[in-house]
């Protein structure tokens, strides 16, 4: 790629063009006495031509004429002067000329063509993502915000037809929805974090029991119907994670897990170390996806088609982007207990890695 | 209960009129300050018994004025804020401040906070013995009994308790408890604390894993949890 970059700073094309123009016009002259110098002019032609595919116009244009030039000076006969004895090399030369600025101009043109239907698809493609983007945040905000604001509407204005029990719906309602709003700001920012490329690892030393558990226990409420399995050996060593990303992942895959499932699906969660990689697997016995639907469940704003719960569709691109922040991989796919599984693999180093016993001695 | 007094210093009209109703409600006295500046005035003019801070004010930043308040004003203090990122917090309880609590929160659970804060603040403890449902810990005689039974505990997991005990309800940063228990060398070393709260919690705990005095307060520390402080 750097050399990419290289070609593309100006001083740098204009080097390269007259340089390549003046070690292969040398390389010419040594095996004058072998070749005659027409076929001296394509192969200068050819060295113009690649030219014209490498770099800018102007460039070109200057290694066409200094190569024509040159041919003229060193190679058509008689040598060492601009002069030209016989029609035939004049006419030469003259094509010789328009070929080389032809190629050039053309060679420019095709590519300024490419370049403008490039963008104009980038743009295309940017308006399509923008369109998504913009249909899904607003349905996804005015959704509990049409909630709120029809529910208080209500019991400021219909007060007298309310009985309690309505009325403790209704706020009910509005609870619930304040808590999806908040929970879509978040998602919100940390995408945009994730984007801009603001994620930051802040890597300490954690107890992955303690924070599987504690997640577990955080979400208590969200987890009622479900059935919650932890395998974890109680000794399991203390790795280095950033805590607070880890626990954002297992959060956003459980509580999917637990609103795309019905109530007493079981949700498994196992933590092993495989050499010195951290896998967390999750699987549920829920009904699965379509396989043709499995890769995009980490698209931004992807929700399985068919269904009628309202996740943010954010959740698990949050997680995709917090796990390969720590150079992770995750996946998903369809168990053998017919519901769905998420792979997590974190690499580690054996220096973050830590191992209970060295604790034994420790008062 | 009695009619403690509280400082709402936040520029958002709408956060005010909520705590206000809130706290009136439950028998709290309130004043408001609209920004850093005035809530300064305020607390200097009438120091309140307690002090709510919103960290994004219009003339200056929330931690700025936690660290003048600080300087003087010796009652809790409790941040109230939108911002919910480590730093924020782990700095905010560094400058001093009692608790934190992000918004969106439950009222019911600022209550809690508000209250915890109030008790730990106004009564002088001097008591050496601590109990709390089945747990009791005499800290004079290095006793700790959990359903009237004694339990082992090493010299650093009873310190370790010791200091939970005596901050009960009031959450602990990281760095705060290695550097008490350890020492000043050891603020970054958390495998201490993790392999040592995990241990504590075996002993203490019913349900090490659902543990129901030492809460992990994610990223930020931990907190000892009694009947006390739970939250309605």
């Amino acid at each position: 790629m750097a050399i990419f970059y290289k070609i593309k700073s100006k001083p740098y094309q204009y080097l390269v063009s007259t340089l390549s123009i003046i070690i292969t016009s040398f390389i010419c002259y040594l095996i004058s006495d072998y070749v005659g110098y027409r076929t001296i002019a394509l192969v200068l032609l050819f060295v113009v031509s690649l030219s014209a595919i490498l770099f800018d116009i102007i460039p070109v244009l200057i290694a066409a004429v200094l190569s024509a030039m040159i041919w003229d000076y060193f190679f058509i006969p008689p040598h060492y002067t601009f002069h030209v004895d016989n029609t035939e090399d004049a006419l030469m030369l003259l094509m010789y000329f328009i070929i080389a600025l032809v190629n050039g101009v053309l060679t420019a043109k095709i590519r300024k063509i490419e370049k403008l239907s490039q963008q104009k698809e980038e743009k295309l493609n940017s308006v399509k993502l923008y369109d998504t983007l913009f249909n899904s945040i607003s349905h996804e905000l005015r959704t509990p915000i049409s909630t709120i604001y029809g529910s208080t509407d209500n019991l400021l204005n219909n007060q007298a037809n309310l009985n309690d029990e309505n009325k403790i719906k209704l706020i009910t309602e509005i609870h619930k929805a304040s808590e999806r709003l908040n929970r879509l700001v978040g998602n919100l920012l940390n995408i945009s974090r994730l984007e801009a490329g603001h994620i930051s690892i802040k890597k300490a030393w954690c107890n992955v029991n303690e924070l599987i558990h504690s997640v577990i226990n955080s979400l208590e409420q969200e987890l009622q119907k479900h059935k919650i399995k932890i395998a974890i050996d109680e000794q399991f060593p203390l790795v280095k994670l950033d805590y607070g990303l880890i626990e954002q992942v297992i959060v956003n895959i459980v509580y999917n897990a637990s609103i795309h499932t019905v109530e007493n699906t079981i949700i498994a969660i196992e933590v092993k170390l495989d050499h010195n990689t951290l896998v967390i697997l999750f699987s549920d016995n829920g009904s699965g996806i379509p396989d043709a639907e499995i890769d995009k469940i980490f698209d931004k704003f992807y929700s399985i088609k068919g269904t009628s719960i309202s996740g943010t569709g954010l959740g698990l691109s949050i997680a995709k982007g917090f796990i390969e922040a720590h150079n992770g991989k995750i996946k998903a796919f369809n168990n053998e207990f017919k519901g769905l599984s998420f792979e997590i693999k974190i690499p580690l180093t054996s220096n973050e890695i830590m191992n209970l016993n060295a604790f034994k001695n420790e008062q | 209960m009695s009619n403690n007094s509280i400082l709402i210093i936040d520029d958002e009209v709408q956060i005010r009129k909520l705590l206000e109703i809130t706290l009136t409600s439950n028998n709290f006295k309130t004043s408001e300050a609209i920004n850093g500046k005035s809530g300064l005035l305020l607390a200097a003019n009438h120091p309140p018994d307690l002090i709510i801070l919103d960290l994004g004010l219009p003339d200056d930043d929330g931690q700025h004025i936690l660290k003048k308040l600080r300087e003087w004003y010796f009652s809790p203090i409790i941040i109230l804020s939108v911002r919910n990122s480590e730093e924020d917090i782990i700095t905010a309880l560094d400058n001093g401040a009692n608790d934190y609590l992000v918004k969106p929160f439950r009222t019911g659970e600022l209550l809690a906070r508000i209250r915890t804060a109030l008790r730990l603040s106004q009564t002088f403890n001097n008591s050496s013995v601590f109990e709390f449902e089945n747990i009791k810990v005499d800290l004079v005689n290095h006793l700790v009994k959990k359903n009237d039974e004694v339990i082992k505990l090493t010299i650093t997991e009873f310190s370790l308790l010791s200091l939970l005990v005596k901050n009960e309800g009031r959450v602990l940063t990281h760095s705060f408890i290695l550097k008490e228990i350890w020492g000043i060398g050891y603020v970054e070393q958390t495998q201490y604390l993790r392999v040592f709260i995990a241990q504590l919690r075996k002993k203490i705990e019913d349900n090490p894993n659902q543990p129901k005095y030492i809460k992990t307060e994610s990223g930020i520390g931990y907190r000892f949890i009694t009947s006390k402080n739970i939250i309605p």
